[in-house]
């Protein structure tokens, strides 16, 4: 397994990440500060507590509004973040 | 600062009554033991409720000052002029409307009838199959905890607001604080909602539990406040469970979704038995809900009284001691009408309308 990757779309970029890695980490492999998503006052707004709770890092996933930190990437997954 | 009035408690109604009593001319402390309540639980729905004259009155006198205040209020109060539409599932509750419109047109609140046609155009997210609705443009929303806090400001230096919380009020009308100061004032008003009954266990006052889920932002689901027209046979059992359609779309785009109605429990924790059976209630009118996600859910307590009604007004026998309390589950609403009352009794100035429906009862029991 450990080898083993996956290729997802965030924003419509290719990424690969290692298989069983969450979508907020992801987010960190695509580059700079893992934005999720942005705030009403349109502040950029990371995944922080990392198991589920702050809900900071909502995502749209498959057109789903999902939470990246509990979310394990798949192959072929199409994230949206900016939200 | 010498107070000449304390006021135990700075949900909305202690804030609402510190203002009034502030541009009454009084110098006023408000102690709050920032221990939470109902102002930071609740909806903020401001509605015209016409259950009886004594709560049209004061909804009414409310909602006006609401509506008069809300151009200065700044955008952490989260003011919305959405208005209300009173969903009618069948012809019987569209009869109900009917006669709700009526009611409201007698005491000059505008409202229009809405067929089935209309309700959808209106509210596309509702299912199919509904009556109609009663439209309310004149109700709101805010969001009371900063409405609160904003309240307060509005008094500049004539309003102190001390952290402290009050553990006793003895006799004489000497508050003992949980830090072992001692103070008084000419005048107490008790504004601490449901924990009023702590300090005077002779109220009548008893918790009314209620959840509370917000979803994520979805732009444009809903635009109105929505509640279902069998609100007015659920939410007012003098005991047992219930759950009503009530839902309001948040500024932020996203939907508070409500409400449960528990008595004799005080446990705060959120059940999902009462959750679910909420939930299920709302996706019965709004189907798209189940799709959506929800972030957060929370519970809040009411502080009910016997009548519905709140008790604003002298306490009968003790020294010094005013009552705000008892707001239920229309606290928010009813906030600046309560202050306005209340004031006018402290201070003796004339009422804009008549204060003997709420003057304290069921306390000589
Ligand atoms: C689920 C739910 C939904 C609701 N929806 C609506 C709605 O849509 N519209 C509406 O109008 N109303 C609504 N309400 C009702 C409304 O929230 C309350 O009526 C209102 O907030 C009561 O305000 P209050 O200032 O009397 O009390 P609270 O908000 O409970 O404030 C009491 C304050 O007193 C302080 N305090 C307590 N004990 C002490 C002490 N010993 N010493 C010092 N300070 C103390 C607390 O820290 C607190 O700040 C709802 C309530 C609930 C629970
Ligand atoms: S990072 Fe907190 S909920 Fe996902």
């Amino acid at each position: 397994m450990s080898g083993a990757h996956v290729l997802l779309h965030i924003d419509g970029r290719p990424v690969q990440v290692k298989a069983g890695s969450s979508v907020a980490a992801a987010l960190r492999v695509a580059g700079g500060s893992g934005v999720a998503r942005t705030s009403v006052g349109g502040a950029p707004r990371a995944p922080f507590c990392g198991m589920g709770v702050c809900q900071e890092c909502r995502v749209q996933i498959d057109g789903q509004r999902r939470l990246a930190c509990q979310t394990v990437c798949a192959e072929g997954m199409r994230v949206e973040t900016g939200r | 600062m010498d107070a000449e009035v304390i006021v135990i408690g700075a949900g909305i109604v202690g804030a609402a009554c510190a203002l009034a009593l502030a541009q009454a001319g009084r110098r006023v402390r408000v102690l709050d033991a920032q221990c939470g309540g109902a102002t930071g639980a609740g909806m903020g729905h401001l509605v015209v409720m016409d259950d009886n004259p004594a709560e049209l009155a004061l909804s009414r006198h409310s909602a006006a000052q609401w509506r008069a205040l809300a151009p200065r209020m700044g955008a952490e109060c989260a003011y919305s002029a959405c208005g209300t539409l009173w969903v009618a599932a069948n012809d019987e509750e569209m009869a109900e409307a009917e006669r709700k419109r009526e009611r409201l047109r007698a005491h000059g609140i505008e409202s229009r009838l809405l067929d089935a046609a209309a309700l959808g155009r209106a509210e596309p997210a509702l299912r199919p199959g509904l009556a109609g609705a009663l439209e309310v443009p004149g109700d709101g929303i805010v969001y009371a905890p900063n409405a609160a806090r904003w309240l307060i400001a509005q008094g500049g230096g004539a309003i102190d607001v001390t952290h402290a919380k009050v553990d006793a009020i003895e006799d004489d009308g000497t508050l003992r604080l949980a830090d072992g100061r001692r103070c008084t004032a000419a005048q107490i008003v008790l504004a601490n909602g449901i924990e009023a009954a702590t300090l005077c266990p002779e109220l009548p006052i008893r918790p009314k539990k209620g959840h509370l889920l917000i979803t994520d932002r979805y732009p444009g689901t809903v635009r109105h406040q929505l509640v279902e027209l069998g609100y007015v046979t659920s939410a007012h059992h003098a005991s047992g469970e219930s759950v009503a359609f009530n839902v309001q779309p948040r500024p932020t785009g996203q939907l508070l979704v409500g409400s449960s109605r528990q008595f004799d429990t005080t446990d705060p924790a959120v059940e999902a038995p009462m959750l679910a059976r909420m939930l299920q209630r709302a996706v019965d009118y709004l189907p798209g809900l189940a799709q959506l996600q929800a972030i957060r859910a929370w519970t809040g307590m009411r502080a009910a009284t016997p009548d519905g009604l709140p008790l604003l007004g002298k306490h009968p026998w003790r020294e010094k001691l005013w009552l705000a309390v008892g707001h239920e589950g229309l606290g928010v609403t009813t906030a600046p009408g309560s202050a306005h009352l209340l004031a006018a009794l402290m201070t003796g100035a004339a009422a804009d309308f008549d204060a003997a429906p709420y003057a304290p009862r069921g306390l000589l029991a």
